[in-house]
């Protein structure tokens, strides 16, 4: 979509650079001139939100780590300190473990998007799988962040989350004592977790680079779902879409700043604020609210199978739920895009979002009744969406008619 | 000439490969170290055993040590809680274990367990006299809600296994080495 090039260098200095490393060329190409469809809605400011979110993240955790110790003896006081005697340590600290969470609302945002406008569609797969990618990383990188302040609910999220791979068969306990370096979660693994912490938010910067180039060889997909025809269908991307991503920046700061600032412990958990014991566990163990669909679906598998374990099965259908979204490009085999204009597919999506919900709250409940069945159901659902429903109804169903360009969808017919 | 052709052809591939071959190994055997560096270390292998004196345990309590950074439960079980769980009947169990098998012979009153449960790697509550004992008067997991009886076996809830058994022995009647 790169078109031809409107850089044309006048000063010396430039046209230097420019036949060397045509790093202006491509910047002004790219995040300036890109064609970008005229009928993109909110949903697409997403994207720009998350890349900021990455920032504020890796920017935030690098000041941290200045005062950070990775070490089971002090670190939950390491954390305390920045909390209380380092400069703006407060805040700092707040805007980390907040943004972890403000980066998990953009992100399901952002792949119900996907999932809506059926952006996943040829040509858009490889963009699609990378994107998916990028959701497993930063779950790996949220889950060890949470561990580094060695609470009560870190050290316990690290045990039973290590513990998933103990229902691996044969390799299962070998592996688990290589992931934790030793035969329990102790010192070693805080410290491994420090290390890949600071690792994975740039290894995820390297994907999100490649993300947008696999964006940028098709171009975006927008809400009616039909492709960019010519450029009556398209805006450059600055000043246009530049502005509307950072007005939604901004109106994406209030809730954000809101938290940091009045209730910064709020998305927490109380017993985090006691120092890991590995003696006693609490009460009640909860995961961080972002990854209670999961926690939901891994618990829902309370019974056999054959001659699969609960346990194992719980573990199977965990991996399965995340793994599932990799698929979805070929599951769906419907050639319209847009939920819009898909008529039956439209009550079965909203459904699976409401189903969504549904299996966040219920992550947070004891494995009691009525949850647990509301769990098994809300589970079949989740998968019975992606391997059921929308093979089926791609095949069954009658779109409404599109409309012929993205111009005249924006203008009305005669429109150009 | 063309028969010579083919023999340096085949003679070149082979070399490709066998080259291929030789780098791949050779990567491999540099990674490990990287890998195997994430094990267990020696001073926390240096750890594995440890002594434990019983003469202080009464009858009816537990104790809880340390042992390679997990909790080890050891119970004095009274009489009733042996007979209790001498009159389960196999079938009734998951993970089926006659109680003889998960005591020594000789000490039935003592029940040495890694105090870790067998689903996701909670510590289950029982060990202090007032706590949640579960439904089989053993210990119960407050995590997804698994109960293990008065010889740490499973009978309810998602864990698939009884409570593990360190490797231990008695030194004397009132001295036990685990690990
Ligand atoms: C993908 C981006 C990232 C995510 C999602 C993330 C997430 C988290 C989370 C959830 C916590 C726990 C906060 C708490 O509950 O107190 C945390 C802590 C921490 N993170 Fe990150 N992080 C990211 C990037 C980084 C980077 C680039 C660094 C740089 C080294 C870093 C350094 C730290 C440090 C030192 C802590 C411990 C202090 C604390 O608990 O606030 N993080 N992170
Ligand atoms: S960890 Fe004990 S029941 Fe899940």
């Amino acid at each position: 979509m790169s078109g031809h090039s409107s850089y044309n260098p006048t000063n010396p200095v430039a046209k230097w650079l420019d036949s060397r490393l045509p790093i202006m060329r491509f910047s002004k190409e790219h995040l300036m001139d890109f064609p970008t469809p005229k009928n993109l809605n909110y949903w697409w400011t997403f994207g720009a939100i998350l890349a900021f979110m990455l920032v504020v993240q890796i920017a935030t955790g690098i000041v941290l780590a200045m005062s950070y110790t990775p070490d089971a003896a002090l670190a939950f006081d390491s954390v305390e300190n920045i909390r209380r005697n380092v400069n703006y340590g407060r805040i700092i600290q707040a805007t980390h473990a907040v943004g972890a969470s403000m980066f998990f609302v953009a992100v399901y945002v952002h792949i119900g998007r996907g999932l809506y406008y059926g952006s996943y569609k040829e040509p858009r797969e490889v963009l699609w799988i990378l994107g998916v990618l990028i959701f497993v990383l930063m779950m790996a990188t949220a889950f060890m962040g949470y561990v580094l302040p060695w609470g009560q609910m870190s050290f316990w999220a690290a045990t039973v989350i290590t513990n998933i791979f103990s229902a691996i068969p044969i390799i299962g306990d070998p592996l688990l004592q290589l992931l934790r370096g030793g035969f329990a979660v102790d010192n070693p693994t805080l410290k491994r977790f420090f290390s890949l912490h600071y690792l994975l938010p740039f290894v995820i910067a390297a994907v999100v680079a490649l993300h947008i180039w696999a964006l940028h060889v098709p171009g975006n997909n927008n809400p009616v779902g039909v492709e960019v025809k010519s450029s009556h269908d398209t805006v450059p991307f600055h000043p246009y879409i530049t502005m509307k991503d950072l007005l939604a920046i901004v109106l994406f700061l209030i809730p954000f700043a809101w938290f940091v600032f009045f209730a910064p412990d709020i998305l927490g958990h109380p017993d985090n604020y006691k120092p890991a014991n590995p003696l006693i566990t609490p009460a009640h163990i909860v995961p961080e609210w972002y990854f209670l669909p999961f926690y939901a679906i891994l618990r829902a598998i309370d019974f056999d199978m054959w001659f699969i374990s609960a346990k194992l099965g719980g573990v199977i259908f965990f991996g399965g739920s995340i793994l599932v979204l990799f698929f979805v490009p070929w599951l769906d085999g419907s050639k319209t895009r847009s939920g819009t204009f898909r008529p039956l597919f439209k009550p079965f999506y909203w459904l699976f979002i409401f189903n969504f919900f549904l299996l966040t709250y219920l992550g947070a409940q004891l494995a009691v009744e009525p949850y647990s069945t509301l769990s098994k159901i809300s589970t079949a659902y989740y998968f019975g969406y992606f391997l059921i429903i929308l093979p089926i109804v791609s095949r069954i169903e009658t779109p409404n008619p599109l409309p012929a360009s993205i111009s005249e969808s924006v203008l009305g017919k005669g429109g150009s | 000439m063309a028969s010579d052709a083919t023999t340096d052809t085949t003679k070149r591939d082979f070399l490709y490969v066998a080259t291929g071959a030789m780098g791949a190994v050779g990567t491999a055997v540099a990674v490990w170290p990287l890998i195997d560096q994430m094990n267990p270390d020696a001073s926390t292998l240096a750890l594995s055993t440890i002594e434990v004196s019983l003469s202080s345990i009464v009858e009816g309590e537990s104790v809880t040590v340390m042992w390679r950074g997990q909790p080890i439960f050891i119970r004095y079980r009274t009489a009733d809680d042996i007979a209790q769980s001498k009159a389960v009947p196999m079938e009734e169990l998951k993970d089926p274990a006659s109680d003889a098998e998960r005591v020594t012979e000789g000490q039935e009153q003592w029940l040495v367990q890694i105090g870790i449960c067998t689903h996701l790697g909670c510590v289950p509550t029982g060990q202090k006299s007032g706590s949640a004992k579960g439904d089989f008067g053993g210990w119960f997991c407050p995590c997804h809600g698994s109960h293990y009886d008065t010889a740490g076996r499973i009978r309810k809830g998602p864990a698939p296994l009884n409570l593990v058994l360190p490797d231990y022995n008695f030194l004397s009647d009132t001295l036990i080495k685990i690990g």
